[in-house]
């Protein structure tokens, strides 16, 4: 089975944002860049099912160079080669077609990414994808079986789940518990510094969206703390001056 | 030009986001000048399809086949993009969930849009057509241009606060060419859905609770407060690692972000991760019985106690009205 796991190198989750330049890029200064923590989840589940079922993981990130240590973890983890399209992934229409185009050179039987990225959250990029391929894509998947042909899904859905079956090729969105996460270990990340990583430049599109700028949000106002051997009076506050209830 | 809504149907009505989704739509309407529809897929009464008319929409437009009652995102994203063509629309807007998340994808794709998703703000037309968009989990915002000619928005919950009018809505019949191939792709084959709960991404009230509960057995309070209040029950991603809680009630920058009117977070310390989640609520509450815990930096109302003491007598209290 060819597999193709798409990655986004993000900042870690604990990172406060911040902006420079007149607040129209994120301040990088001291952040540390990680694998999208749901795009880890796809490629854990997709390493196990190699070494289930045999055949390769490829791993795709659409980004500049300095996304390349997290590429190279990739590697270490399990993943046989890895792509890089070198360009800035800022608009979900522009990364799908990358990674469309790398798609339909290559005919993978499952391409799987995170639900979304932890940066721009828009989720889209796998539907995308499935669409420009002509494709079924699921999200958010929770559970992956495959068996011949066919894929056994566990989708999560509002306040529930949904058992789905559904034949190759796919684009999937993965979250947990789809596998638990791995952690490379030396022999991992010494052959991953001799893995092919390809450098590839994209397909020249027009971007469809753009940002003008950033904001952070306002801070909250102090808090007020009510004794806990008054607590009722919280009630009657969130009627009478929070008016929520 | 025209602006297109899609809303979702749940047991025969149109679900609260979608409400929304539709007066969003007839505020971008307002704004371009322009006339606002709305479609529903899949079998509906004509009083639940009226309800769109009541938030703002001028026209309604229902496909009844029952084939359509799945929400195979294949087949809905065909549909809406014919309507969508049919309409000479060229804003078409969903309410973020599940579905409407995937529709907005494949739409996107099929239609080649610019599209922007957690969109928290009516657009500013007056240099281009740009939203505001939250992003890094609520940690920021985005002020971000759309660029093409047709543009996707996929809203945020409590992005406006809907009013209802008496206005009513034709409803038309539309009849989208459904490509059968499209419906043998996806087979579901069971479903597990909570009954009864209200629906965290939908909820105005969450009463969440991390692990200063110490266990599942003690969820009983959380779930007395929650029902007293009209509320959904949510809870920290410890707390769904280690299996006391679904996965779907995880509140956080890996689980389910909400927008409530009001959120209630008994024993969580308030990790980044988890204030992500959560800190475009309207009013948070903080109960924890750590003085130095970090979520009360975040909150508009606190309490230092033990929850076991003060859940109840919060409970006790709405139920008697205070």
């Amino acid at each position: 089975m060819k597999i193709l796991v798409c990655v986004t190198s993000v900042p870690d989750t604990t990172t406060k944002i911040t902006f420079t330049d007149n607040n129209t890029k994120l301040n990088k200064a001291g952040v540390q860049f990680i694998t999208g923590p749901y795009d880890d989840y796809a490629l854990s589940r997709a390493v196990e099912l190699k070494e289930q079922t045999g055949g390769t993981v490829t791993v795709l990130n659409v980004g500049e160079a300095d996304a390349e240590p997290v590429i190279r973890k990739c590697l270490a983890i399990g993943a046989d080669d890895a792509i890089r399209v070198n360009a800035d992934p800022t608009d979900a229409y522009f990364v799908a077609e990358q990674i469309a185009a790398i798609a339909k050179e290559n005919q993978y039987d499952l391409i799987m990414m995170g639900r979304e990225t932890i940066d721009y959250n828009g989720g889209q990029v796998h539907g995308i994808v499935g669409e420009m391929l002509g494709i079924p894509s699921i999200s958010p998947v929770m559970k992956l079986a495959i068996s011949g042909n066919t894929a056994q899904i566990t989708r999560e859905i509002e306040g529930g789940k949904e058992e789905l079956e559904a034949n190759l090729p796919l684009v999937l969105g993965c979250q947990e518990p789809i596998a638990d996460w791995k952690i490379p270990n030396m022999r991992g990340i010494m052959s991953a510094r001799t893995k092919p990583l390809k450098v590839v430049e994209p397909t020249g599109t027009d971007k469809l969206t753009q940002v003008a700028s950033y904001e952070l949000p306002a801070p909250r106002g102090a808090c007020k703390m009510i004794p806990a051997d008054e607590a009722e009076t919280l009630i009657k506050l969130l009627r009478t001056e929070a008016k929520v209830l | 030009m025209s602006v297109l809504v899609f809303v979702e149907l749940d047991e025969g009505t149109l679900k609260a986001s979608s409400l929304e989704a539709v007066y969003y739509g007839s505020k971008v309407a307002e704004k371009l000048n322009t006339s606002v529809t709305a479609i529903a897929l899949g079998e509906a009464s004509q009083d639940a399809l009226a309800q769109a008319g009541r938030f703002g929409a001028q026209k309604v437009l229902h496909a009844s086949n029952a084939q359509l009652n799945e929400g195979n995102t294949v087949a809905y994203a065909s549909a809406v993009a014919e309507a969508a063509n049919q309409e000479g629309s060229t804003v078409i807007v969903l309410a973020k969930s599940s579905l409407g998340d995937a529709m907005a994808a494949r739409l996107a794709g099929k239609l080649k849009a610019g599209l922007a998703a957690n969109v928290i703000d009516l657009p500013d037309l007056s240099n281009g057509f740009r939203v505001k968009r939250s992003i890094y989990t609520g940690k920021a915002f985005a002020y971000t241009e759309l660029t093409a000619d047709k543009k996707i928005l996929a809203i945020k919950k409590n992005t406006l606060t809907p009013e209802e009018s008496d206005a009513t809505a034709p409803v038309e019949t539309f009849q989208p060419t459904l490509n059968e191939a499209d419906f043998g792709t996806i087979k579901v084959t069971n479903v597990e859905k909570a009954t009864g709960d209200v629906l965290l991404p939908e909820a105005d009230l969450v009463v969440s609770a991390g692990r200063g509960l110490k266990g599942p057995e003690n969820w009983g309070i959380v779930e007395d407060l929650a029902q007293a209040l009209g509320a959904a029950t949510a809870c920290s991603k410890p707390v769904s690692d280690l299996d006391w809680r679904p996965h779907h009630e995880h509140v956080g920058q890996t689980g389910i972000k909400v927008s409530p009117n009001l959120y209630i977070a008994c024993g969580i310390s308030g990790a980044i991760q988890h204030l992500a989640g959560v800190n475009s609520s309207k009013v948070i509450v903080v109960i924890n019985k750590d003085p130095e815990a970090p979520f009360f930096k975040s909150a508009d109302y606190g309490i230092v106690g033990d929850v076991f003491d003060v859940l109840p007598r919060l409970t006790k209290a709405v139920k008697e009205g205070v």
